[in-house]
């Protein structure tokens, strides 16, 4: 592997500026990584290297006429297969929208493009992102690179993998009920979920509107700040996104000073369910917040248990109202349209076959939920909650600065063992999911590795709405004190490929 | 059933519901144009199309003029309220939901007098809120244009987004025989006040004003409501008329016969003043409506609501109310001449200078008559209310009589110029010449020694045919009350 591939965004991005290496090199050093590993990881769904190719030489011709561009300029990035790009499929990771080409930008990706950095590919995720595990994507598995037989998470898996597999540098994902905070933790890299609204959906396929929040991925803390700096902020497109300066989020990785720093332990999250490796790792890494000046209390939150089920009625919700766009009448898969049946029976055959089993399942449970008769009992219900649940986090935020807890109650289990049990599935994202009722932020870091199977742990550290600046400071201070016991990065753990 | 019978045996309940498109630039949740006539699917984008990834912005013009139209109905403006998804697969529909509102409207609790044969009722308005359209699908092949039977459907989603308003009225019932003419009444008071807030161009016939008629009947003495069914593709007032009646006729035949009503959707035929069978309702759709999660919801600041409405037009009740009073005018007539649609031209006839009694005469009396012939509206009259004004300018200074006034009008809808022109081109103009009507008097008495003689003897009643002898000698251009006194004099009587 060569260096380059070792090197962090922010190096990368400095070297490039400074011309010591060009952005095609870089562009380059990937593409070859990604011919080598993509037949074990399959983390992509789409890369045409000459495109990417074509966008590094751009960044070249730009810096070489003296523009002055961002700290990312010329820095590779793989693009999760959820957001819109008019010059690559997006596809959702669902057969409905195999070949599509969309004829406009996402927010999100035209920023990458504003900011200079060169779009890798498409990653793989669970169709339509529902799933913590990649497996329900239409186009295969992706592999976790510290054990190919295991799931990278998900439903951003695409993400994670490519980049704890050197195949990028940064990736984008999207976080709905976990999806970036669970592959994050389970590949041993860093994820963050910004505050909803922080960052621009317009262009995200929607999986559930209220919560669906973009945010990246990177190999350490200060990559992932500079990566979040560089899409995110206020959006006109998109009437959800708040009308303020985005925090500081690049000063606070630089910073990682936590010193008087007030950290809450959530009680409810740990023991039955959570493996004790995780929980070991978890309590070391507090033990560490402590050691580095800060103050921790114990801190309840009641109704986090009633998260997953409220989490389970909301998201079904919306989905079964956003998938209904899928319908053959203007993109997308068309299914038995032979000239002899009604618009209704193609839409009714197009969808069979273009949705796999669990965007199934949701779309259903979502219907019933909005039915007349129940919507009051589930969807309203679980709109009570999710209100207690911001209360709790409101009442818990007057105490301390931030709360931690294990990212994922589990390391990466193997691939098929949850397959058919989408309860067990669903249990992955069970400390992930109030973050996203509530809006608020959180990050995942790496933590170390579970004594039981040797895989990564993340911690997940969480802060009120429009405090994603604290979760990076808190992220680098850990990530600076156990890379100094480590001796380097938890990925340099991983087994070469 | 004959109309007269089925009013004797039942009592209809009426409702409206009507969409009225907006007037705004862009659409409700893009930039989209919204102008009414291009070439299909030309005025289109990510977020009408409904394309992954795309996402609704609302359009604050529309969220004002829906206010502005809430204020106008003498509703009250929510102070908070959300949009909802209002969830049904049909392929004129992008999403596949609609974004309207649910349990949340806009404006709610208002009401709109209408007058009716000098009687005015009042029409309680439920809710004004706001949505967007749907494309549109064209059906070919088939006998029916419908969707059923068709070969093939096509769709046009330039449509697809324009901001819709949506107001319903509560059930309107008491209205008995008149109910025909209520319902009609009632959607030309909503069009009038759309107009006067500037907020629709409200052209029925493009639909951008569209009546969905609902009509149930009770037979008389019950108290309990008939099953209602909903009439749909209503494009013209007259037709909201004649739908009402159409369906009361028909559901009355039908409880006649001891039948039932089946709660569905019908269709109204221009062509047959009846309606259709639609799609049955009484499986009722389940819309699964919830708050849009894509869109904020809706807070609208009181000052800013207090500062609309203060600053609302003159609505056109109260104008007809302050006309009627200035043009001293009787309720009767103020409604005929609404009906006529002769208001805008009346006041515009007296802002040129002409008495309101003689404007008003001409606009409904010889100007009518003239459009019912040519079967056009007052308003499409090749004439403008400066032109009248000027003929009743002539009339009050001698130089026209009324005949002389009808020739002048005749010869401006002919195309032959101002009246001025067409005075000089016709050579219309009352004798003034006192010798030239005194020679032709001398000729009239000459001519008519009995009449003249009756005259004479003291039966002053008798001048009469001797006046008309001298209009019809100067072929209508003598003044007449001129030519009685030069008679009298002549003859010894004055
Ligand atoms: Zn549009």
């Amino acid at each position: 592997m060569t260096e380059l591939l070792r090197k962090t965004a922010a190096e990368l991005g400095e070297l490039i500026a400074g011309r010591e290496v060009s952005a095609a090199e870089v562009a380059q050093a990937h593409l070859d990584r990604i011919a080598e590993v993509e037949p074990k990881v399959n983390a992509f769904l789409h890369v045409n290297a000459e495109t990417v190719l074509a966008q590094a030489r751009a960044v070249d011709e730009r810096i070489a006429r003296g523009e002055r561009l961002g700290p990312l300029a010329g820095v590779p990035v793989a693009h999760k297969d959820v957001f819109t790009t008019k010059d690559m499929p997006t596809t959702a990771g669902s057969k409905i929208l195999e070949g599509w080409i969309p004829p406009y930008d996402a927010t999100v990706t035209s920023r990458l493009r504003e900011a200079g950095l060169v779009i890798l590919g498409k990653t793989n995720l669970d169709e339509f992102a529902m799933g913590s595990s990649t497996e329900n994507s239409a186009y295969g598995p992706t592999h976790n690179p510290w054990d190919l037989s295991r799931i990278p998470g998900g439903s951003s898996g695409g993400a994670s993998a490519a980049v704890a597999a050197y195949e990028a540098p940064l990736s984008t994902g999207t976080d709905t009920g976990g999806s970036i905070r669970q592959p994050a933790a389970v590949t041993g890299i860093v994820g963050m979920k910004p505050t909803y609204g922080g960052s621009s959906r317009y262009g995200v396929i929607a999986f559930a509107s209220s919560l669906d929040t973009p945010g990246p991925f990177a190999r350490n803390v200060l990559d992932a700040a500079l990566l979040h700096e560089a899409f995110s902020g206020h959006d006109v497109m998109d009437s959800t996104s708040i009308h303020a300066e985005v925090p500081a989020v690049v000063e606070a990785a630089r910073q990682a000073d936590i010193a008087g720093l007030r950290v809450g332990v959530v009680k409810e999250f740990g023991g039955e369910g959570y493996q004790p490796g995780v929980l070991a790792r978890f309590r070391e890494a507090v033990d560490l917040l402590e050691s580095l000046g800060a103050k921790v209390v114990e801190v309840s939150c009641p109704s986090f248990a009633y998260a997953l089920p409220a989490y389970y009625l909301i998201a079904p919700s919306e989905c079964s109202s956003n998938l209904a766009r899928f319908d053959a009448m203007r993109y997308g898969l068309r299914v038995g349209d032979d000239g002899t049946r009604s618009a209704e029976e193609v839409m009714a055959l197009t969808r069979a076959a273009g949705f796999g089993p669990e965007v199934k399942r949701r779309i259903m449970l979502g219907t019933y939920a909005l039915s007349s008769g129940y919507y009051d009992a589930y969807y309203g219900q679980a709109q009570k909650v999710r209100t207690l649940i911001s209360r709790d986090f409101d009442a818990a935020f007057h105490q301390v600065d931030v709360l931690v807890s294990p990212t994922t109650p589990t390391t990466a289990f193997p691939i098929g063992e949850r397959a058919d049990d989408p309860m067990a599935m669903y249990l992955a994202d069970l400390c992930t999911i109030p973050t996203n009722l509530a809006g608020n932020a959180a990050i995942s870091v790496p933590c170390g590795l579970a004594d039981e199977d040797g895989l990564p742990v993340g911690l997940q550290i969480m802060a009120p709405v429009l405090g994603d600046d604290r979760c990076y400071r808190v992220g680098a201070a850990v990530e600076r004190a156990l890379e100094d016991r480590w001796g380097g990065p938890l990925l340099a753990k991983a087994p070469a490929l | 059933m004959p109309y007269d019978e089925a009013l004797e045996r039942f009592d209809p309940v009426l409702g409206l519901e009507t969409h009225v498109e907006l007037g705004t630039a862009s659409k409700m949740f893009c930039g989209c144009p919204t102008e009414f006539g291009a070439a299909p699917n030309t005025q289109v984008c990510p977020v009408c199309l409904a394309l992954p990834g795309s996402l609704p912005v609302a359009n604050a013009e529309a969220i004002e003029s829906t206010i502005r139209i809430g204020l106008a109905l003498n509703c009250s403006i929510a102070e908070w309220c959300r949009f909802a998804r209002k969830n049904y697969f049909y392929p004129d529909m992008p999403k596949n939901y609609q974004i309207s509102q649910y349990d949340e409207p806009l404006c709610t609790d208002g009401y709109l007098d209408v007058v009716v044969d000098g009687r005015t009722v009042r029409i309680e308005i439920e809710r004004v809120h706001l949505e967007e359209d749907t494309g549109k699908s064209t059906h070919v092949g088939g006998a029916t244009g419908r969707i059923h039977g068709a070969d093939y459907s096509i769709v046009d989603y330039n449509r697809a987004g324009i901001p819709l308003v949506e107001i319903v009225t509560k059930p309107i019932a008491g209205t008995d025989a008149m109910a025909p003419e209520v319902a009609r009444a009632y959607a030309t008071e909503l069009r009038e006040v759309m107009r006067s807030l500037g907020v629709s161009d409200v052209r029925m016939e493009e639909g951008s004003m569209r009546c969905d008629v609902n009509v149930s009947l009770m037979p008389r003495g019950s108290a309990e409501w008939g099953t209602r069914t909903e009439t749909k593709n209503v494009n013209s007032l007259r037709s909201v008329e004649r739908a009402v009646r159409g369906e009361i006729e028909r559901q009355a035949a039908i409880l006649a016969d001891g039948g039932r009503i089946i709660q569905e959707t019908r269709h109204f035929h221009e062509d047959t003043g009846r309606t259709t069978s639609g799609r049955s309702k009484e499986e009722a759709q389940d819309y699964r409506y919830f708050p849009e999660p894509d869109l904020l919801p809706i807070a609208p600041d009181r000052d800013w609501v207090a500062s609309l409405k203060a600053a609302l037009p003159e609505l056109p009740s109260v104008r007809r109310a302050r006309l009627k009073q200035e043009w001293g005018v009787s309720d009767l007539d103020m409604e005929a001449m609404h009906n006529a649609d002769a208001i805008d031209l009346v006041e515009a006839t007296v802002a040129a200078g002409a008495p309101a009694a003689d404007a008003r005469k001409w606009w409904m009396g010889e100007l009518a008559r003239r459009a019912n012939e040519a079967g056009t509206a007052l308003a499409e009259l090749p004439i403008t209310p400066g032109d009248v004004a000027r003929v009743t300018e002539l009339v009050a200074s001698g130089a026209l009589n009324d005949k002389l006034a009808r020739q002048v009008l005749e010869g401006v809808l002919a195309g032959e110029g101002t009246p001025d022109d067409v005075v000089e081109k016709r050579g219309l103009q009352i004798v003034n010449d006192e010798g030239e009507l005194s020679a032709i008097i001398d000729k009239v008495l000459a001519d008519n020694s009995d009449a003249a003689d009756k005259v004479r003897s003291g039966k002053v009643a008798a001048v009469g045919a001797l006046v008309g002898g001298v209009m019809k000698a100067s072929r209508g251009k003598a003044d007449a009350a001129r030519a009685r006194e030069l008679i009298l004099e002549k003859l010894g009587v004055s």
